[in-house]
């Protein structure tokens, strides 16, 4: 997940007149002394009532005072932690220059969804736990995140969505299957390169899980939709409706002209815990139940789509999408909104910032405790849970320690309804298409270096690549993908020159 | 948008529409469905193609009003849109000569049965229709059927047309008559459990097409889940049509009343509101 650190560049970068007396403006001493600014929220009482966001973004001022923080370093090794390469420094030196449409710049030069990463990218793990703060002085790191949304955020209400400079023209089709984070990052990128580009969606909506998975309180839809009006704006097509396999395939598309693909397909396709009772009605899957309630707005009286949810709801997982899940739940008017984890919250797979969210909001936790079976009513409607204490052991492959069940510790859970987040596979629809499409023992794709597949001129990323993961990793890939997709076309061009 | 080419009343309750498609009509194989949205506020409903024309680019949905999507979609004419439609979803249904093929069809099952009947024929197979519904109005392609049937017949709850009897006495008869090699039964989930039984007693491979929940019908939600031998199956990737031997029709039937209280309610207000604009 590293990306390469171009030292040079970096260094030649900062050398740069504006920068070279904006560090001298402040002693880094000084600087070190900063506080450390915190996000502005929403009243965790109010918001877990409502859709509206929980981060409400910085204000200009705090904005300031945390680029203040940021030391400029010799050696910026908080792009060492970006998977998409962000130039850290300059944009957040930008910021601090008064520049703030100029920092926008440098954060489209590598990412084409900066508002987006902003607010679902987990940068304590990334960007923020390799900055100078946190390596060398054992302090908190510069608030990346919060700066990068702030500025994504500024140049979305006070530009007119610049777009950035592209290639002319090469009349060159290009297609893009999925637009998630994966295939959006892609159509920028070989939009920039001059390419006809086309994004097929399975569904009727763009923007993938952006879309069906992450909640509006988290993610709001108009800024999805805002981003990828820029990608339109930069002359990709997206056709919805379009499910690559199904309606066409790709041999298809390549007769339609297309000279490369890349898959973005993603893992749609959720893990069950294979227990007694599971298919009772009211348990379902975090995807399905996400998706009736951001795609599809059940909750909503207007829209016809239904959603089990109710007074008891119990969510299974400790992911993001676990308490994306809880939260929604909690919105949706559960008064018992639960988490049930088999490890103890250190173990806990979900951002520390969503944890913490979900506490404030009144979200139960229930850990060390993992659902043995499930009870319905004469309706078959799951009614109770029932649970088994779990104590930890040696640490597993995943380093963490893993859960051993407490034998006679069993008791029972009244539920209304059940979310099952416990992880999600590779969608099969692709594979399926094209059986000669190499795949790994979990399913997802084969691809190289240049996230090529086995197939040549066939490149795929993202989740359907690494099983479940995040969207700047997808993104990440997007970038890569991309290059690969540029560099396949050339030789192909010289080949047939 | 997909533009509704041609539309007619069946029976009462159940509509057939031609909805202009091209790549569906193209790429669609008996066995598929599609998943459409009528509107903005509307649901995601998976409906199986009955038949298709590449040459005009059409797709044939036959559809029952039960609730309240299917009711607005009922009332759509020739020249309205559909928001949204996508497909061809689902596995295509196996189709190879095998002999002779007992195909048993129950209510608006009989719609989604029409194109694997017509596939079983044109295969080479001898093919004995058995179509069933509450009374004559409601018997529906029964022209289409005899077409691509060696046999056909028909069975009605009170003998206004065909004869009297249950679809399950219908196949009954010609299983204890000659020799069948499979059956295909597709219909309302206790017809399909009792049609399965039937065959099973017989030992005859048979395959029941599934009609469960969906949302997405791509394998993202997992809410058209079923127990098939005794392992979890998702109808969209899955299926739709399993061995129907292993299907557990009662927890299927439990699962499709998953929301039926809510939709109840909601079609009563529905049709009290479409009432209330009436007066």
């Amino acid at each position: 997940m590293e990306s390469e650190l171009n030292e040079e560049y970096y260094k030649k970068e900062r050398k740069a007149e504006w920068r070279d007396k904006l560090r001298k403006e402040i002693k880094s001493k000084d600087r070190t002394n900063i506080p450390k600014i915190h996000m502005i929220e929403e009243d965790p009482l109010v918001r877990n009532k409502s859709n509206i966001e929980v981060n409400k973004g910085l204000t200009l001022e705090l904005a300031m005072q945390e680029s203040h923080r940021c030391l400029d370093c010799v050696s910026p090794t908080c792009i060492i932690g970006c998977p998409v390469g962000t130039n850290i420094p300059k944009f957040i030196k930008y910021l601090e220059s008064g520049d703030i449409l100029g920092a926008a710049k440098v954060l489209k030069e590598n990412n084409s969804l900066p508002a987006i990463c902003g607010r679902v990218c987990p940068q304590e793990i990334q960007c923020e736990a390799q900055c100078f703060y946190v390596k060398k002085l054992s302090g908190e790191g510069a608030a990346i995140g919060h700066l990068e949304r702030f500025v994504a955020d500024y140049d979305r209400e006070n530009s007119d969505g610049t777009i950035p400079h592209l290639e002319e023209p090469n009349g060159i089709k290009m297609a893009v299957i999925g637009s998630g984070p994966a295939g959006l990052t892609v159509a920028g990128e070989l939009a920039k390169f001059g390419y006809d580009v086309t994004v097929f969606e399975a569904l009727h909506d763009l923007g993938g899980v952006l879309k069906y998975g992450i909640p509006e309180f988290r993610l709001p839809k108009s800024i999805v939709d805002y981003e990828i009006n820029n990608i339109k704006k930069m002359g990709v097509k997206f056709v919805t409706n379009f499910i690559v396999g199904k309606t066409a395939t790709i041999d298809d598309l390549k007769n339609e002209g297309f000279n490369a693909f890349f898959i973005a397909s993603g893992a749609g396709l959720p893990n069950f815990m294979n227990i007694p009772g599971e298919n009772f009605s009211g348990i379902q899957s975090a995807n399905e139940f996400l998706t009736r309630v951001n795609l599809m707005n059940a909750g909503n009286d207007k829209f016809d789509t239904p959603v089990h949810s109710g007074k008891n709801v119990v969510v299974v997982g400790g992911g993001n999408t676990a308490m994306d899940s809880v939260r929604t739940a909690k919105r949706m008017g559960a008064e018992r909104a639960i988490i049930v984890y088999r490890r103890s919250l250190e173990e806990m797979p979900a951002r520390a910032e969503e944890i913490k969210h979900a506490i404030e909001e009144g979200i139960e936790f229930i850990n060390l405790t993992s659902p043995v079976e499930f009870f319905a009513n004469e309706r078959g409607i799951v009614q109770k849970m029932r649970v088994q204490k779990m104590g930890l052991g040696e640490p597993d492959a995943s380093g963490r320690r893993r859960p051993i069940p407490i034998e006679g510790s069993e008791y029972d859970i009244d539920v209304d309804s059940v979310v099952i987040a416990v992880g999600v596979s590779p969608n099969p629809i692709i594979q399926q298409s094209m059986p000669e499409l190499e795949t790994t023992k979990w399913n997802t794709i084969k691809v190289d270096e240049n996230m090529m597949t086995s197939i040549p001129g066939l490149f795929a990323g993202g989740d359907i690549v690494r099983g479940g993961a995040t969207v700047i990793l997808a993104m990440g890939d997007g970038r890569k993908a991309a290059q690969g997709m540029h560099s396949f076309i050339k030789n192909k061009i010289l080949v047939e020159a | 948008m997909f533009k509704i080419i041609e539309k007619e009343f069946l029976s009462e309750n159940v509509a057939r529409f031609i909805i202009e498609a091209p790549y569906i009509a193209k790429s669609r194989k008996a066995g598929h469905f599609i998943i459409l949205r009528i509107d903005e506020n509307g649901e995601r409903i998976p409906l199986t193609i009955s038949d298709a024309s590449i040459e005009k680019g059409t797709i044939t949905l036959i559809a029952q009003r039960v609730g309240v999507s299917s009711h607005k979609l009922c009332a759509m004419n020739a020249g309205d849109y559909i928001l949204d439609v996508v497909g061809p979803l689902g596995k295509a249904t196996h189709i190879s000569n095998v002999g002779t093929v007992l195909c048993a069809g129950g209510g608006v099952g009989v719609a989604p049965l029409f194109p694997i009947v017509q596939a079983m024929k044109l295969a080479g197979n001898r093919v004995i229709t058995v179509i069933a519904a509450r009374n004559k109005d409601l018997v529906i392609l029964e022209d289409k059927m005899r077409e691509y049937s060696d046999e056909l017949i028909i069975m009605t709850d009170d003998g206004s047309i065909g004869k009297k009897g249950l679809v399950t006495q219908g196949m009954e008869e010609v299983i204890l008559r000659e020799k069948i090699n499979e059956a295909i039964v597709i219909g309302p989930a206790v017809m399909m459990k009792f049609a399965a039984l039937t065959t099973k007693k017989h030992n005859i491979p048979t395959l029941a097409s599934l009609n469960t929940i969906m949302v997405d019908g791509t394998g993202m939600c997992g809410a058209c889940r079923v127990s098939v031998g005794g392992k979890t199956e998702f109808v969209c990737i899955h299926g739709p049509e399993f061995n129907a031997h292993e299907v557990n029709f009662d927890e299927m039937l439990s699962r499709l009343n998953a929301y039926k209280e809510k939709e109840s309610e909601n079609y009563s207000e529905y049709l009290e509101s479409l009432e209330a604009v009436s007066v």
